[in-house]
């Protein structure tokens, strides 16, 4: 009998350790491939505190320099001395500050546009009994596949007839209804007991009072995460404001870095530096609402 | 719930004005202007199908072979595609990490932060990190490449490695985003008793992998095929209008960029409408393809 719980002993320590040399394996990998992920970032990162001028390259040798000697891309990753003052004369040479003022402006008044005019038709799409109700909701849904080059044009025509390019109006105006956004509001809405809606309505709640003070108030997280999708939608879209907009003080973040493009082709420390900037603010709200898009991908996703 | 019409019409209201203005009456708008000549500055002139036959009609030439009235646009529709093939290594890959993350380890938090971060950031910026990271003598591949031994191609600057340069850009930006996130799920929902079996009847994890995993997760496989299927035909702008402009010789042209290209630096507006039109039907024509052929695969 002690021989045989020895043989049991020495049989369960051998998978243990295989167990633990398996998932000390499994560590290693996941660790390296997040590592070879997140390396081209760090790359920006290193290349926009780098500096491209040969006075200062002359002091502190080839390492702060974009075109090194060697190619390590270890050792050359971060410069000698970090050159903060890239992020400065960003904004000195062009009107950075203007383009990500633009950004916010455009992305957030969408984003509160399509809260307000998605959360309210979702509501009447799951909750109002009218004539010809459905079949509206399948013209929505249809519209869902058509590709953005189709509408770009009409809409750029009817915007510049109505002499409406080159404005805020044109940038904002068309980006505030989403038939998306009132397809995923309706069905997180559907899913909403209906009971403490008619108890409500038994205490004399009209349909805008239960809107205001029961559906919104539930619908938090769903809410939440089409601002985080529709605010990152636009704060990336290029095609749009590249048709509709040609004057400096109109542009966005995309746009203004195009320009930078052209006025710096090879300063490409420069370059980085404003592309980090301009992509900060996404890592920022990721962070911050995190939750919000795991729950906002199962949502706009498959069940199980 | 009933309730006067015009209370439906006021919640109904504002979304709906916004919607036929700016969305359904620009998709009727479009399909008739793809059967139109203009150029913004004179009268538009109907011309029938003519925008169709210039860009996918077939004629005999003189030698009475049959040629394509416009082999570039082929050539387009070939760059959108071949784009694509990125699609099922992004799939894989995906199916991967998330069956390694699918277990307790030490920073799992942390790993998927890593990986979900190159999938949300986004627009100019990270096509210009990634202009610089294919620059071909101090760019960031080409000087891993050398770590390897392996002289690096000159990728954007190159007709043939310009498309897989812009597949790595792809994969790298949504291998670990939301395709993980719904594969997580997915195998999160696989009842554990049947690796128990598998693994009392001795299966290998291969074959455990094979014979389990992918069948359980083919629903969410086959949703992100059709997304991806469904955001591949119409992409390819923004990497195309900041990295390359549609060259080296169009090499890197796709769908949406020929028609960004055809309406607005040329102002063919019907051949681009017309152009928009088909890459519509194809989508539709692909998905519903797909539908067709891949709902009998899918195990529920």
């Amino acid at each position: 009998m002690y021989k045989e719980r020895r043989i049991a002993d020495i049989r369960d320590v051998r998978t243990r350790t295989l167990e633990i040399s398996k998932r000390t394996t499994i560590w290693l990998l996941l660790l390296l491939l997040g590592i070879s992920m997140i390396y081209p970032l760090l790359w920006m990162v290193g290349t926009s505190v780098k500096t491209i001028d040969p006075i200062l390259l002359a002091e502190e040798g080839a390492r702060s320099s974009i075109f090194p000697e060697g190619r390590d891309i270890l050792k050359n990753l971060f410069p000698e001395r970090w050159h903060w003052e890239n992020f400065i004369e960003v904004f000195r040479e062009v009107p950075f500050g203007r383009y990500f003022f633009n950004s916010v402006l455009i992305s957030g008044v969408v984003t509160i546009g399509q809260l307000i005019t998605c959360s309210m038709s979702a509501y009447a799409f799951s909750r109002f009994s009218f004539g010809g109700r459905d079949k509206l909701f399948f013209c929505y849904l249809g519209t869902l596949m058509v590709p953005v080059t189709v509408t770009l044009i009409p809409t750029f025509i009817l915007l510049s007839w109505m002499g409406l390019i080159d404005t805020y109006f044109a940038l904002i105006m068309p980006g505030m209804f989403s038939a998306y956004g009132t397809f995923m509001l309706r069905q997180f809405f559907m899913g909403i007991p209906k009971d403490l809606e008619e108890a409500a309505g038994i205490d004399g709640c009209g349909p805008f009072r239960i809107f205001w003070h029961v559906i919104l108030p539930l619908s938090k997280t769903a809410l939440a995460t089409l601002a985080i999708f529709c605010f990152l939608a636009n704060w990336q879209s290029l095609l749009g404001p590249l048709v509709k907009v040609n004057s400096d003080e109109l542009k966005p973040l995309t746009l203004g870095l195009l320009n930078f493009v052209d006025l710096n082709s090879a300063n490409w420390p420069l370059l980085m530096a404003s592309s980090l900037i301009s992509i900060l603010p996404l890592i920022v709200l990721f962070l911050l609402g995190q939750r919000y898009f795991v729950s906002g991908i199962r949502l706009g996703g498959v069940k199980g | 719930m009933k309730v006067k019409s015009w209370i439906a019409l006021v919640f109904l209201g504002p979304n709906l004005l916004g919607f036929l203005a700016f969305t359904l009456l620009p998709i009727v708008a479009s399909l008739v202007l793809a059967f139109y000549s203009w150029d913004l500055f004179s009268p538009p002139k109907f011309v029938g199908l003519q925008n169709f036959v210039d860009l996918i009609g077939w004629r005999i030439n003189e030698s009475g072979s049959l040629e394509a009235v416009n082999p570039r646009f082929w050539y387009y529709i070939y760059n959108t595609l071949f784009l694509m093939i990125g699609l099922p290594f992004a799939i894989f890959g995906s199916l991967f990490l998330a069956c390694l993350l699918n277990r307790r380890l030490l920073g799992r938090n942390l790993f998927r932060l890593l990986y979900f971060i190159p999938s949300i950031v986004g627009g100019v910026g990270v096509y210009l990190l990634w202009k610089w990271i294919f620059q071909p003598d101090y760019g960031l591949i080409n000087s891993v490449l050398w770590y390897l031994g392996l002289d690096g191609p000159r990728w954007l600057e190159s007709t043939f490695w310009v498309k897989p340069a812009l597949m790595l850009m792809n994969f790298w930006g949504s291998v670990g985003g939301m395709n993980v996130v719904l594969y997580l799920a997915a195998l999160q929902n696989i009842n554990p008793e049947l690796y128990e079996a598998a693994e009392v009847d001795g299966a290998p994890p291969w074959l455990q992998f094979w014979k389990i995993t992918w069948p359980m997760v083919s629903p969410t496989t086959f949703f992100i095929l059709i997304m991806g299927i469904i955001s591949g035909f119409q992409g390819g702008f923004d990497a195309a209008y900041v990295m390359t402009r549609g060259g080296p010789a169009g090499a890197s042209t796709t769908l949406s960029y020929y028609i960004y290209e055809t309406g607005f630096q040329f102002f063919y507006m019907g051949r681009a409408s017309a152009a928009s039109w088909l890459l519509f039907l194809m989508v539709m024509a692909f998905t519903w393809l797909n539908w067709k052929t891949g709902a009998n695969r899918v195990h529920y």
